[in-house]
């Protein structure tokens, strides 16, 4: 089905199902421990040895020699497989770092040697036996220092949004110099790590020629295609599978070293191989959230109105990568006649830097958003009514392109009325409660709506069940679940009658998880595919399927009725169909918004701040469940407080790695950090972006939290922060006296 | 981790006498830290005695009015017993501040003073340690250093030891006692039982090796005000950047030790002459010598106001 | 061992954990297996009635122990209450700590009734009572990264409720 003219009222609006906050289908098997994720499958392959991978203790160099002798003696060890066994293995587009191969050491823990044992213990032990011997080469760590040399750099838009190296519209020199007020401030954001709670995990089996691998995987045909690509196999000797992912957040989009070492291993033990890699393995040997360095220039006229805005971000990556898309939004976000982005890319060896939820937009607006903080108390302007007053409806850059719906106005007033803006103090420092400085900050939140390519199988049996087949993967976005109430919308049964099955590669080609478009794209691709198939049975049927209503378990046109299951017969119907987008979303700017209202309190002593309210009021289009889309906002707004008060992969900048590679060093929020949750949904559909008239929700609850709980800071203490995570150290000495 | 065999002991007498014989043994007890260092091969050995059937496990009042706590009684059963939370309300306050609940279920009292340090270049295995391997450097003097210690380091390491018990315990002047394979006991003043790093950060305790903590009792109940604050980028389930234990009188005098800056839990007996006058006095003596690093030079602040926090608490 | 009121006799390697013996000897695959350091939660599971984490325990340890684990609790049909709160409020996202939380929870609500103080806890002295703030100081050792925490607080709170 293509899709490329606002869609009309279609079935989906009866609203029956979607729309309802039933709970997740998948929930009793998640809370009983009967979901079965990647590692776990004891079921699929017989003789599973277990294997351990070994990476890499430099950050940039060369692998000179490994001494495998021990190791391949140690008791239980099947096989072992050296990255100097073989050149330089292929990549796919998608990855920037090697994954195996050949003595180049690019980045520290990358992935050197996989060992084959009877028991895990076996393999964990073996590995440590290697011993290896490098020659270090000095390398490029430090993003500041590198910034210099940085190239103008363009991104695709690919898991995040897309920019140009340099963007300009109208004259935004001049317009900044003559403003009377104005702003030029420098930002940083820190590496992150996704830090998902499963490990990358893979259970790899051959069958001659053929491949299996049972994996953990975000984006299951990318990864079949780039699995075949390494590994020089045709894409249709390998087979991927990932029903349950234990958390993904971008760190699972591409192909990674555990399916490769596992199929490598399990070719050279012949026999099934399952590995994951370590936990202190995954910080460095994986991909992050690169760092970023980004300065911001504002303009504007006393009454606010901004006339000159620029956004320049510097980050870095390995040789071949790309920037992260920080500039994004502030093409779109705010009016101003006068416009400047750009992004510079430094080379580093480090490893290597990619998407992580909300990529470009989550560390953009940390920045853009404490800077229109600052702007408006420059101005004397309540920070509320000064991002009202630069509300467009179109793009900037381009006037005759509007907004398929943009109702950011809307969120920060509901917002504002909700969560007590009122009583905000404007002058800093001023509410004390016992120990604690408490302020209150707000922040706009907006990421871009992609809209992918999806497909799916949808079966009907004979006694009216339906069941869904698409690659789609459920993250812990609650795939499964919107997907059912699709196909029970569509095909008017109740949602139990659904069955979904997800994640296996030899199902129809979805859009997968990622920049937010899966809920919205996966659901229309079964849509489609229920139009199909209500086509095909109001044909076998004999009704004209334009009248056919499905509904209860029926097939009603005019005074004829069928049960759905008496069209399909015994030997049931199927019918597959993808859905594909035209050019609306060139002709419309497709976003999402929100107001993020974050209320904190600082230690006035130690300076340690915690949140004590949160609210987020999102225009998202059509929600199909309110209750798993509340998740999907309220885990990113978790997200986005590690990202504003802890989150930071620590860089050693002499020899290249991040050292705080687990989740003792790396820490991330607990439930200690994170109080009651807010989350409210504007009333909202919009038929520019799919049949399904939704948005996605799951990357536009973390983009602005990190900004608002800044300003909430600045609010409670009157210092501002423009170093992220805003640790205690960074304003210990700025704090009042203790009294 | 390596292949080891294993033992279950049966008196503490034969625990150390286990020890003893076999060079590459070691105790095992809760096994929160050991494991974790076991599986990193930090730790390597070929035998653990397993002592936690040895009945260790109670806390009883000594005759002198203090207490008595068994070596192998739990984290959460020390901080939950009553006469701790009424009489020693630091250290249970110290101990609900540390790890997480199912840690502190399987955490003993000995096990914890002889936890090792956090030290991000310590459990870095790819990198050089003085602590991990003796000679080897100390990649963490010029790395990633927010962490770690600020007084009491040697050009060898500058490591701290991470536990918020043994803070509350340098306050209270707890007395660890062991005994030996030959039957020796002995009773170690906590000042005395950890070490600074020196040029043996490896030797981090006044331990010998065949050596086995068998209780720590606690002086009599000394009153006053009973403060443990623990400062903390996130909320819970973290190391501590500082932490101060601080048992104030009336009078305005006390005791102060801290975590987080030191090779050992950080007490100047001398400088608490200095309490009745204020953090910043009290703490400029007490952390005198500091030589802190550029990423960790907050602490020295952090520490004064923490104390003046802690002081004000006491006070109120 | 004792395995959800299962005798379990396993010959296993002196190295294996609680968690691997778990996972891949009894094929219990319901405890997780997150970080194997003891620096998530994923793996709580309850012995003898105490929580704790699978995975820093030698499964030879716990010769003659009772064990609890998330498949012990409840299966889908036959959901324990927690199970089914954590179901009603959305309790979780990609679901891999959700056992490790949901067995935490269950534990951490017998440590309130038992009267074990927690370091949120204002009065020492004073029977710790079922708020939200004790709830989330006690669970902290149970990391959720898609951030299910304002939920989880919910499901436990209202279980809590039901067993006053």
């Amino acid at each position: 089905m293509k899709f490329d003219t606002p869609a009309t009222s279609n079935p989906i609006d009866q609203l029956k199902v979607v729309g309802h906050p039933v709970d997740r289908i998948d929930g009793p098997r998640k809370t009983t421990g009967t979901a079965p994720y990647a590692y776990e499958r004891h079921d699929v392959a017989r003789n599973q040895a277990y294997g351990h991978v070994l990476g890499a203790g430099i950050g940039k160099g060369r692998v000179t020699a490994m001494d495998t002798a021990a190791a391949r003696a140690a008791p239980g060890v099947v096989a072992i497989v050296t990255t100097l066994d073989m050149p330089r293995l292929e990549k796919g587009p998608r990855n920037t770092a090697s994954l195996f191969g050949g003595p180049d050491v690019q980045h520290y823990h990358q992935a050197i040697a996989v060992v084959v044992a009877e028991t895990f213990e076996q393999a964990r032990d073996a590995a440590a036996m290697i011993r290896v011997e490098y020659a270090r080469q000095p390398g490029r760590f430090d993003l500041a220092a590198e910034g210099p040399k940085a190239q103008l750099a363009s991104a695709e838009s690919g898991e995040g949004g897309a920019a140009p190296q340099e963007d300009r519209t109208g004259d935004f020199e001049g317009a900044f110099a003559r403003a009377p007020v104005k702003l030029d401030e420098t930002y940083t954001t820190p590496d992150e790590s996704h830090a998902m709670m499963e490990p990358h995990a893979t259970i790899a089996a051959w069958d001659g020629e053929t491949l299996t691998l049972w994996t953990s995987n975000q984006m299951i045909a990318w990864g079949r295609t780039d699995v075949a690509k390494t590994l020089g196999i045709p894409e249709e000797n390998v087979r991927l599978d990932s029903p349950f992912i234990g958390g993904g957040f971008g760190g699972k989009l591409f192909l990674r070293a555990d399916a490769v070492l596992a199929a490598l291993g399990a070719k050279a033990a012949r026999r099934p191989v399952k590995l994951a890699l370590a936990r202190p393995l995954m910080a460095n040997n994986t991909t992050h959230r690169p760092a970023t360095i980004q300065r911001i220039r504002i303009g504007a006229q006393p009454d606010g109105r901004i006339t000159a805005i620029a956004h320049e971000s510097l980050s870095g990556d390995l040789e071949g990568g790309g920037p992260e898309t920080a500039v994004a939004q502030t093409k779109l976000l705010y009016a101003g006649a006068n416009r400047l982005t750009a992004m510079r890319l430094a080379v580093l060896d480090l490893p290597e830097g990619n998407a992580m939820r909300a990529p470009g937009e989550a560390p953009g607006l940390m920045a853009l958003e404490v800077a229109m903080d600052e702007m408006a108390e420059r101005l004397g302007i309540d920070p509320i009514a000064f991002r009202v007053v630069n509300d467009t409806q179109v793009d900037p850059e381009a006037p005759d392109r509007p907004f398929s719906q943009r109702q950011l106005i809307e969120c920060l007033r509901t917002g504002a009325e909700r969560f007590g803006w009122s009583r905000r103090s404007a002058t800093p420092g001023q509410r004390r409660e016992g120990r604690w400085l408490v302020g209150m900050g707000v922040a706009a939140g907006f990421r871009n709506n992609l809209v992918m390519a999806s497909g799916a199988r949808v079966r009907l049996d004979g006694s009216g069940g339906v069941t869904v087949e698409t690659d789609m993967t459920d993250i812990g976005t609650g795939s499964y679940t919107i997907i059912a109430q699709t196909a029970a919308e569509m095909m008017g049964v109740p949602l139990d009658r659904v069955t979904v099955r997800l994640g296996d590669s030899s199902f129809p080609v979805s859009a997968g998880s990622g920049g937010q478009w899966g809920g919205n794209s996966s659901t229309a691709g079964v849509y489609a595919a229920c139009v199909k198939l209500r086509e095909a049975v109001a044909q076998r049927l004999g009704f004209n399927s334009a009248e056919a209503v499905f509904a209860d378990g029926e097939v009603r046109a005019g005074n004829h009725s069928a049960p759905l299951g008496q069209a399909a017969g015994a030997d049931g119907m199927v019918a597959e169909d993808t859905i594909e987008y035209g050019d609306l979303a060139k002709r419309y700017q497709q976003s999402t918004f929100a107001g993020h209202f974050v209320e904190v309190g600082v230690d006035a002593a130690t300076g340690e701040t915690r949140v004590r309210r949160m609210l987020a009021v999102c225009a998202a289009g059509r929600i199909l469940n309110p209750k798993s889309a509340r998740s999907q906002v309220i885990g990113a707004m978790t997200m986005g407080v590690g990202a504003a008060l802890m989150e930071e992969l620590a860089v050693d900048k002499r020899h290249g790695f991040f050292v705080n590679h687990d989740l003792a060093g790396y820490e991330v929020p607990v439930h200690a950090d994170i109080p009651h949750q807010e989350v409210i949904f504007l009333d909202e559909v919009d038929p520019i972006s799919s049949p399904m008239k939704a948005k996605g929700v799951g990357e536009l609850g973390i983009c602005g939290v990190g900004a608002a709980v800044a300003n909430a800071m600045y609010n409670a203490t009157g210092v501002r922060l423009r170093d992220y995570p805003m640790t205690l150290d960074k304003m210990i000495d700025r704090l009042p006296q203790v009294v | 981790m390596r292949p080891f065999t294993y033992e279950r002991a049966r008196s503490p007498a034969e625990a150390a006498t286990a020890v003893a014989r076999q060079p590459d043994s070691k105790f095992i007890a809760g096994g929160t830290n050991l494991l974790d260092l076991m599986k990193l091969q930090i730790e390597t050995p070929a035998h653990l005695i397993d002592v936690n059937g040895l009945g260790l496990d109670r806390i009883e009042a000594t005759p002198e009015g203090g207490l008595r706590i068994g070596a192998l009684v739990r984290n959460t059963s020390l901080a939950a017993d009553e006469r701790v939370r009424r009489d020693y309300g630091v250290l249970a306050r110290a101990l609900l501040a540390g790890a997480s609940g199912q840690l502190r279920n399987k955490a003993t009292t000995a096990g914890n003073l002889l936890q090792r340090t956090r030290c991000p270049y310590f459990y870095g295995t790819a990198q050089p340690c003085n602590k991990r391997q003796p000679g080897s450097g100390c990649a963490a003097i010029g790395g990633v250093t927010r962490q770690l210690g600020v007084i009491g380091t040697s050009e060898a390491c500058i490591a701290t030891h991470p536990s918020d018990m043994a803070v509350a315990m340098r306050a209270l002047d707890a007395v660890v006692e062991t005994i030996r394979a030959d039957g020796t006991a002995r009773r170690i003043p906590i000042a005395e039982f950890h070490r600074l790093p020196g040029e043996t950060p490896h030797i981090e305790t006044a331990m010998a090796r065949d050596e086995f903590i068998t209780a720590v009792t606690l002086p009599p109940p000394i009153g006053g005000r009973h403060v443990y604050r623990k400062v903390r980028d996130r909320a819970s389930y973290a190391f501590a950047l500082v932490s101060v234990a601080a048992v104030v009188q009336r009078d305005g005098t006390g005791r102060v030790a801290l975590g987080g800056v030191a090779h050992k839990p950080w007490r100047v007996e001398a400088a608490e002459a200095e309490l009745p006058r204020g953090a910043k006095q009290a703490m400029a003596a007490i952390l005198d010598g500091a030589q802190p690093t550029h990423d960790n030079a907050f602490k020295v602040t952090l520490a004064e106001r923490t104390l003046a926090s802690v002081l004000a608490e006491a006070r109120g | 061992m004792r395995v959800n009121g299962d005798v379990r006799a396993i010959q296993l390697d002196t190295r294996t954990t609680l968690l691997d013996a778990l996972r891949e000897h009894l094929q219990l695959t319901g405890s997780k297996k997150g970080c194997d350091h003891g620096q998530c939660g994923a793996c709580t599971v309850m012995v003898n009635g105490q929580r704790i984490y699978s995975c820093l325990t030698l499964a030879v340890m716990h010769d003659g122990d009772a064990i609890t684990t998330i498949e012990g609790l409840g299966q889908p049909g036959n959901l324990h209450p927690m199970q089914a709160a954590f179901v009603r409020h959305d309790g979780y996202q990609c679901g891999y700590c959700t056992p490790g939380q949901i067995c935490a929870s269950v534990a951490a609500l017998e440590e309130i009734k038992a009267g074990v103080p927690s370091h949120v806890t204002a009065d020492l002295m004073a029977m710790p009572q079922v708020t939200a703030e004790e709830l989330r100081e006690r669970m902290s050792g149970n990391i959720c990264r898609c951030g299910a925490y304002s939920n989880i607080v919910d499901a436990i709170t209202e279980v809590a409720g039901r067993q006053a």
